[in-house]
């Protein structure tokens, strides 16, 4: 069984075809002159035009380690994070504080802390698992590097990131 | 005689190195920037102001990239081939009026009297360096776009010269300086009435000059192979078509030959329907009232010098209005079908250009001179 395909009867001025091509030809020149006077809107220019301060507060950056107001790496080395973490990107050298020291009580810092950026996802399981409110993710994205040793963020390159966080709950702190 | 072949090689060197290669790379670069604001996109903005130095930074990538032969070439042909694609671009040129005359130097490198005839001649030469080009890379792709572009030009070439009889019947001569001259005292070509409007005949004439002008044009969108017909390249079909093995700076000898026989072809249509280097300028004073002033090199001391440069720059100026032309067409029209091509061409234009011979050469037998 044949099926006949119907062809549209196409008009005098269609047949012609150069009024078709002169009205596609006003359509570019409409997107052209439109581009011309800056009246579409076009991607950010992204190295001088940066989207950051439209991030949402929810935005997940780099992992970092934060201080408290009282300059207090809250970290204290449970290596949590370093258990939950998806891609295994964390590393954590724990460390003792002395018995003489305001925060013995602690007794254990992070001697090292480091996080491969290049294994990284991103993902805030980190932050979440985190019983001491230490390690947030920032919203710093553009992580780059020229190394692999490079894109590794030792423990001061975290703090550098991290800064000081206001508002935590400060559990260590002396008994009133 | 030195001072002959002197101001010729001037005149050559100034034409290719500070005209024709620039304006190729600034072509290049006009035509990403246009078809980027068509789409809505912003275009290579990087290098440089506005992204003006792109085209350098393009032609050192080119230099730059390791030139490679594959094994199962024809060596020799794939060698030659790209430099037959620049060659016969940049070797039409010659004969194109591009300015009245400075210093009393004709701005014009071979004033010779088969002007159009070696255009066409040369200009066909082109179709050699992509045949060969598609026959020596010896895979699938490049051969059909070798064929394609053969055949294409073939169709194509009839139209061409049949579109521009009707000029020489104007004229009575090939020269394209006479045929400039022509255009100044008569009128362009294009709008014959120009030079006097009171004349019924003239806007007669009108007609056929206006269809010659469309079919010309047409049919050098399609010699060199720019998009309504770039079957020859076309990448969704043939993955580039004859240049598919070439890279480095034997593929940019084709890219820059394209540009380059845009340019020639742009040239070649100013030169014979937009009257060359001519443009009035409307003028008035108390001696003569209101009259069309004729600017051009002949005239006396500086201002002769300077209306020389002015011709030289209007000519450039039309060339690239027109090479604009060329891109705002690229980038709206869908390629043709391969039968709407052949059909075009063998069915359409043909017809019409042999038609439009008639109706020009009754009018100017009947017309009065």
């Amino acid at each position: 069984m044949s099926i006949v395909v119907r062809r549209p009867n196409l008009s005098w001025s269609e047949k012609l075809y150069l009024p078709a091509i002169f009205s596609g030809m006003i359509i570019t020149l409409g997107h052209f002159m439109k581009m011309l006077l800056g009246r579409t809107k076009v991607t950010m220019q992204y190295p001088e035009e940066k989207w950051d301060s439209h991030l949402p507060d929810h935005y997940r950056g780099a992992p970092a380690l934060v201080k408290d107001e009282r300059d207090r790496l809250r970290c204290v080395a449970c290596q949590l994070c370093e258990f939950i973490c998806p891609p295994r990107a964390i590393k954590i050298v724990p460390g003792e504080i002395p018995l003489g020291d305001r925060f013995a009580k602690v007794e254990k810092y992070p001697e090292e802390f480091d996080i491969d950026m290049i294994r990284c996802i991103y993902c805030g399981m980190c932050e979440e698992v985190c019983p001491e409110q230490a390690i947030f993710l920032r919203k710093d994205y553009a992580i780059t590097g020229l190394t692999r040793a490079e894109m590794v963020h030792d423990k001061k390159k975290l703090i550098e990131i991290g800064g000081v966080m206001h508002g935590l709950v400060l559990k260590w702190n002396e008994k009133k | 005689m030195t001072f002959l072949v002197l101001t010729s090689l001037l005149k050559i060197f100034g034409i290719v190195f500070l005209v024709i290669l620039p304006m190729v790379s600034y072509t290049v670069y006009a035509e990403r920037r246009v078809s980027a604001l068509i789409q809505d996109r912003l275009g290579p903005n990087r290098v440089g102001p506005a992204g003006l130095f792109q085209p350098i930074a393009d032609a050192m990538k080119f230099i730059l990239k390791e030139d490679f032969t594959p094994a199962h070439v024809n060596k020799f042909y794939f060698w030659l081939a790209p430099c037959l694609a620049m060659v016969p671009a940049i070797m039409t040129i010659a004969v194109v009026p591009f300015g009245s005359s400075l210093l009393g130097v004709p701005m014009v490198i071979a004033d010779i009297n088969v002007g159009v005839l070696y255009v066409f001649a040369i200009a066909s030469l082109g179709v050699y360096g992509i045949v060969i080009a598609g026959w020596a890379s010896n895979s699938k792709y490049p051969f059909l776009g070798g064929v394609r572009s053969s055949s294409q030009m073939i169709s194509y070439e009839l139209s061409l010269g049949l579109a521009v009889i009707p000029i020489f019947l104007l004229v009575g001569q090939l020269r394209l300086t006479s045929i400039v001259d022509y255009q100044i005292a008569n009128g362009w070509m294009i709008a014959p009435f120009l030079g006097d409007p009171t004349n019924l005949w003239k806007w007669l004439l009108t007609i056929p000059m206006l269809i010659s002008f469309v079919v010309f044009t047409i049919a050098i969108f399609a010699e060199t192979n720019r998009l309504p017909f770039d079957l020859p390249e076309a990448e969704t079909e043939l993955v580039g078509g004859y240049h598919t093995e070439y890279s480095s700076m034997k593929f940019a000898l084709f890219f820059l030959g394209e540009y380059a026989a845009m340019i020639t072809g742009s040239a070649i249509i100013v030169t014979l329907f937009l009257g060359a280097w001519h443009l009035p300028i409307p003028w008035w004073n108390h001696a003569h009232g209101f009259h069309w002033l004729l600017i051009s090199g002949s005239l006396g001391g500086w201002l002769g010098f300077l209306g020389g440069l002015f011709n030289i720059f209007t000519f450039f100026a039309k060339v690239a209005v027109l090479l604009l032309v060329f891109i705002w067409v690229r980038w709206t029209l869908p390629r043709f079908r391969y039968d709407q091509l052949m059909r075009l061409g063998w069915v359409f234009f043909f017809e019409i250009a042999l038609v439009n011979i008639f109706i020009a050469a009754i009018i100017v037998a009947y017309m009065p001179k």
